[in-house]
């Protein structure tokens, strides 16, 4: 059987990044295990610019940032690819079958990283009426054909879901020559960038409807409408509010679910409320072993932060693979007011750490009080919203004097 | 006319008037804001991003983006412009693949380097 120090299961940009991160950290014999035929995950699809902003001080394409961060680890010997080789089972002891172009194989690893990505939620999972149709797609898919292959999947588009990934379909599809007829989002308002409901809807004149969701889907074969409802504040349908859209494609822009199979069958423990596993600082999970990062462990908005926390797992799952793991003690997060999740979980006594977070709702000016016994920080911030992941970096030095849990909360 | 300032996530609401052909902003908490609501209303740029067709082994598609931003009138027209257009690789990412196209002084850059 082969053995390797570090798989890296997934070549995205979390991938990249922590066999970079493996790498500098003194790892020699690192896999990455890659479905596609190309580094760079999603990346490669999402053809708008705006990435890279922190990183390479650039607001550059997906498949740009794609390639620039790629250029950081293509020539390093002891970082080797797999394409088109999917892990389909880990076992215990870290023993993991790889389905490839030369079959299956058995691997070891002495430590694994899961940056496996994250899913649509698809129809089924939302309950829409109807049938089995052509013409309902996710969002993410029908970005595939027509980026990936220039194929429309549909000419009258109307849209679920007023995340980033809904509103950049908007644009995108109306510039390929569809008629986007309007996008419903199930909130009374949109967790998407304000520069996207600017530049993707209102730049091109189209209709947002707010506290509506699509309640049935209607055609032969091939969509041929929709019926559209609007919601209540307790987001329950409003008897007597249907209204059908004639239209033949329905996108389904409707959360994105951190992909963990592969270590579910292992019985890691979850996160309810990020979906990804409970990691410490080290970014490993329950399993020893086993770490993960990116939108595996919880789903990103930038991908600097993902690149960042990649590196991190990636350096630190090599520290364990050496024997160099800080072994003090955790210390856990205790959530108070306003914040919605926070990775890592818990965390070492003695290391620097960065806090990824998400707040519960739109703080125009409030402040992060990150408290404890033996410490207390205040960190203001002005303008701060759900759908934009925050950053607290916390030194070894300023926490030296911490007895028992972290406390962490939003006063406005 | 009201605005909502899209440079960082503050989002002020922003209040433009224009007063005997001068531009007045109001409700900005920085220069930026300032600058930004008075392109929009003079002369709204955008970036546009697209894909083109390509001759290669491996890609269908080459993903394209502007040089430097259009007139937001004109997006619709640069997409368009692009789509009889055919690249061989292999092609470099920074590649200029047209020249100023429609005449409005950006070019069309390669997203991407594909080897064959």
């Amino acid at each position: 059987m082969d053995k390797h120090q570090i798989v890296i299961i997934g070549g995205g940009s979390a991938g990249i990044a922590a066999a970079l991160g493996a790498y500098e950290s003194g790892i020699k014999d690192i896999l990455i295990v890659e479905i596609a035929n190309e580094c760079g995950g999603i990346l490669q699809q999402c053809i708008h610019n705006g990435f890279g902003l922190h990183t390479f001080n650039e607001e550059l394409s997906g498949p740009s940032y794609a390639e620039k961060y790629f250029n950081l680890i293509k020539d390093i010997p002891e970082i080797k690819i797999t394409y088109n080789s999917t892990v389909i089972k880990i076992e215990n002891d870290n023993v993991l079958t790889i389905q490839s172009t030369e079959g299956l194989i058995k691997v070891k690893a002495d430590a694994v990283i899961m940056a496996t990505g994250c899913r649509e939620r698809p129809a089924g999972a939302i309950g829409i009426k109807g049938n089995r149709l052509e013409g309902v797609y996710s969002a993410g898919s029908a970005q595939k054909y027509c980026n990936k292959q220039g194929l429309l999947v549909g000419k009258n588009v109307f849209i679920l879901g007023s995340g980033d990934i809904g509103l950049i379909m908007a644009r995108r599809m109306t510039l390929e020559g569809a008629h986007v007829l309007g996008v419903a989002e199930i909130m009374p308002y949109s967790n998407g960038l304000a520069r996207n409901i600017k530049q993707c809807l209102e730049d091109f004149d189209i209709p947002l409807y707010l506290s509506h969701t699509v309640e049935s889907v209607h055609g032969d074969g091939r969509l041929s409408s929709i019926t559209l409802i609007e919601v209540d504040d307790k987001l329950q349908k409003i008897e007597g509010s249907e209204q059908e859209i004639e239209c033949d494609l329905l996108l389904l822009s409707v959360g994105l679910i951190p992909e963990n199979n592969l270590i579910e069958e292992l019985g890691v423990k979850l996160d309810p409320r990020t979906k990804g596993a409970i990691v410490d600082d080290t970014y490993m999970t329950s399993i020893p072993g086993i770490f993960a990062c990116g939108n595996a462990l919880h789903v990103h908005d930038l991908v600097d932060y993902v690149s960042q926390e990649g590196r991190r797992c990636g350096k630190a799952c090599g520290e364990y693979v050496l024997g160099k793991q800080n072994k003090n003690k955790i210390i856990n997060n205790v959530l108070g007011n306003g914040v919605s999740y926070m990775v890592p979980q818990s965390f070492h006594f003695g290391n620097d750490v960065d806090f990824m977070f998400r707040v519960r709702k739109v703080f125009k000016e409030c402040t992060i009080h990150i408290y404890g016994d033996g410490f207390d920080k205040k960190i203001k911030k002005l303008g701060i919203v759900p759908s934009e992941m925050q950053k607290a970096s916390i030194t070894a030095e300023e926490l030296k004097n911490l007895h028992g849990d972290l406390s962490w909360e939003v006063i406005e | 006319m009201k605005l909502v300032c899209i440079n960082c996530p503050r989002g002020c609401q922003l209040e433009v008037e224009n007063i005997n052909g001068e531009i007045k902003v109001t409700g900005n908490s920085c220069p930026r804001g300032a600058k930004y609501a008075i392109d929009e209303i003079t002369n709204p740029l955008r970036t546009v991003t697209t894909t083109i067709a390509i001759e290669s082994v491996v890609y269908d598609r080459l993903p394209v983006i502007t040089s430097s931003p259009v007139p937001k009138g004109k997006m619709m027209d640069v997409v368009k412009a692009l789509k009889d257009i055919k690249v061989k690789a292999p092609i470099k990412l920074g590649d200029i693949v047209v020249q100023d196209i429609l005449g409005l002084g950006s070019d069309i850059l390669a997203c991407k380097s594909i080897e064959k």
